[in-house]
């Protein structure tokens, strides 16, 4: 019980009338859980649900730790330390580089190991970057910001929606490489993926979303050797990681 | 001069295939109503006799009526750049803070500053509550946003009719600001009251500018501005942004009633047309842009003063149209406003 970061029961999420998530339940332990499922089956409205960001409108429980955290606002989700890397990175544009680390609130970006400083370490290009207006940077250089924002909460778990999206495969490369080491130095991480090959490489578990559910709770390991469930689960042809 | 250079743009090739008609439009019917002041200012030369001593006085009083449009304005545009409010009701907080200003100086004998920012609280406390109570619970509802805020300036209009009647009255200025100040040309003087609406405008400005560009809580307002739902994901409080913004505002259209009551005069009814002149200025300028309404109040300032005192006589009843005419232009030019994002 205590071994679970983060546990979802019973979760519904509706946008005005439309329902996406259906009664979902999962948990997330210590390390990296991967999060993989076609399109619109409802995984960033999940992330968005577990963030306190709405609509989605949701209704049922999510408890980090133990206590609950639907229905509170998303600044104190942060602060109670879940931080979100949110699909399309949602970059600031009136925001230099440095200026997306130096508006975090102090008491945040000093409670832990990571600090702006500490940012710019594991991201030497973002130092070279940092007065640039943030919309002028790289996909990958955007990408590296989301993250390192949010690592500059000191987050107990850390919620990925789609990182490798538009990348370049190296760029991937060094990402999945960041996720690793990450999770390595004891973050527990959430990933949400399209991209098997990362999600396999960078999480232990794995859960498969079909139409807002949980069709099935599985390892890396065994779904990349059961190219049957990759087929009807994901569409993907069969991958060899 | 201005025929010639169309000409020679005309004759020289363009790479581009397509005229921007509506583009060229305004630009052209700006150069003509600049060109048609100039004229009339030049017309009788440089001396005394001629007309440029009355186009300095004009031109100092549209910059002086720019600066008090960009401190209603300011505080408009931060609440919609912020919260996507459109609130209609700071028209009545404009002239709810003359009124409170005017009570305090008249009746009272406060000191005018003091009263100045007693009456900008008031303003502020005033909008502060209109947004928790109503606006807060309606986010991203634009409609009924708009409704509620008309329904409170409509209130607060009768409440402030009942109680301080309809007379047009003005405040005392500061007694240092009182005498005219002697401006060194043509033997002019002007209020110096006036001059100091435009100081406190650029003083403001440049308050706004330094938050904005310098302060953490600037660069949290720019975050919430582009993105408010992921900087509240990323542990900022945006709802206590959001509210401080409201107040801040508030406050700045209660200035901005302080200004006008004290160079000009106070009456029911400008509550509307300074409501008016703040969305033009903010429309043009960029909703949500502090430079745009900058921009827009000067724009909006001198078309306002040069139409009243250079269209021919017997069209001088359309200079409240040029305001419209100015709107138009811009908006054929740009869409969405001189610094305006799309959305
Ligand atoms: N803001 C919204 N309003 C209405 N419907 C939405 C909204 N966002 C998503 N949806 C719908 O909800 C469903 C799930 O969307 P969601 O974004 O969660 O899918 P996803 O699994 O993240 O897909 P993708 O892999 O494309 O990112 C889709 O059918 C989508 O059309
Ligand atoms: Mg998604």
């Amino acid at each position: 019980m205590s071994e679970q970061v983060l546990e979802i029961s019973g979760l519904d999420a509706h946008y005005g009338s439309a329902h996406v998530l259906n009664a979902l339940s999962a948990s997330v332990g210590q390390r990296s859980t991967g999060i993989v499922g076609r399109n619109g089956m409802g995984k960033s409205t999940l992330c968005k649900a577990i963030m306190g960001i709405t609509p989605p409108s949701a209704r049922g429980s999510i408890t980090l730790d133990g206590e609950e955290i639907l229905g509170r606002p998303s600044y104190d989700i942060c602060r109670r330390g879940i931080a979100y890397v949110p699909q399309g990175r949602r970059i600031f544009p009136s925001l230099t580089t440095d200026e997306h680390l130096r508006m975090l609130s102090r008491s945040l970006a000093t409670r832990g190991q990571w600090t702006v400083d500490a940012v710019y370490d594991l991201y030497p290009r973002l130092a070279e970057r940092r007065k640039v207006s943030a919309a002028m940077l790289s996909g990958g250089e955007q990408q590296m910001l989301a993250i390192g924002r949010a690592l500059l909460t000191n987050p107990k778990l850390l919620l990925m929606d789609e990182p490798s999206e538009g990348l370049a495969p190296a760029i991937v490369e060094q990402l999945t490489e960041t996720c690793r080491t990450l999770v390595a130095e004891g973050l527990t991480l959430l990933l949400v993926e399209q991209n098997l090959g990362m999600a396999t490489a960078v999480a232990d578990r794995l859960l498969v979303m079909v139409h807002g559910e949980v069709a099935l709770k599985t390892t890396s390991a065994a779904l990349l050797a059961d190219t049957d469930a990759q087929r009807r689960y994901l569409g993907v042809e069969p991958t060899a990681a | 001069m201005a025929i010639q250079t169309a000409a020679a743009r005309r004759s020289t090739p363009r790479p581009r295939a397509r005229l921007p008609v509506a583009a060229t439009a305004a630009v052209l019917v700006g150069a003509l109503g600049l060109l048609g002041v100039l004229l009339q200012a030049f017309d009788k030369g440089l001396g005394t006799e001629g007309n440029v001593p009355t186009f300095i006085l004009i031109t100092l009083n549209g910059l002086t009526l720019a600066g008090l449009y960009f401190i209603s304005a300011s505080g408009l545009t931060l609440i919609f750049g912020l919260l996507r409010v459109t609130n209609l009701a700071h028209g009545a907080l404009f002239l709810l803070g003359g009124y409170v200003a005017l009570q305090l100086v008249q009746d009272a004998g406060m000191n005018w500053w003091l009263a100045a920012l007693l009456a900008m609280a008031a303003s502020g406390l005033v909008g502060l509550v209109v947004h928790q109570l109503f606006l807060r619970w309606n986010q991203g509802q634009d409609l009924r946003q708009a409704l509620i805020t008309i329904a409170v300036s409509l209130i607060l209009a009768d409440q402030m009719l009942a109680r301080f009647g309809a007379t047009p009255t003005a405040i005392a200025p500061p007694e240092f600001l009182a005498q005219p100040l002697s401006l060194g040309v043509y033997d002019l003087s002007y209020p110096r009251f006036r001059i100091a609406m435009l100081v406190a405008a650029l003083a403001v400005g440049l308050l706004f500018w330094l938050v904005y560009t310098r302060t953490r809580v600037g660069m949290v307002v720019r975050a919430g501005v582009d993105d408010s739902q992921m900087t509240s994901a990323l542990g900022v409080n945006v709802q206590k942004v959001f509210a401080i913004a409201f107040f801040v505002g508030s406050a700045l259209a209660g200035l901005g009633g302080v200004f006008a009551g004290t160079a000009l005069s106070l009456a029911p009814g400008q509550d509307q047309s300074f409501l008016v002149s703040a969305l033009v200025v903010v429309i043009v300028g960029g909703m949500g842009s502090l430079g745009g309404a900058a921009l827009g109040a000067l724009l909006l300032g001198l078309v306002d003063q040069y139409a009243g005192a250079y269209l021919p006589a017997e069209y001088a009843n359309l200079s409240a149209l040029l305001t419209f005419v100015l709107l138009a232009a811009i908006l054929a030019v740009r869409p969405t406003g001189l610094f305006g994002k799309a959305r």
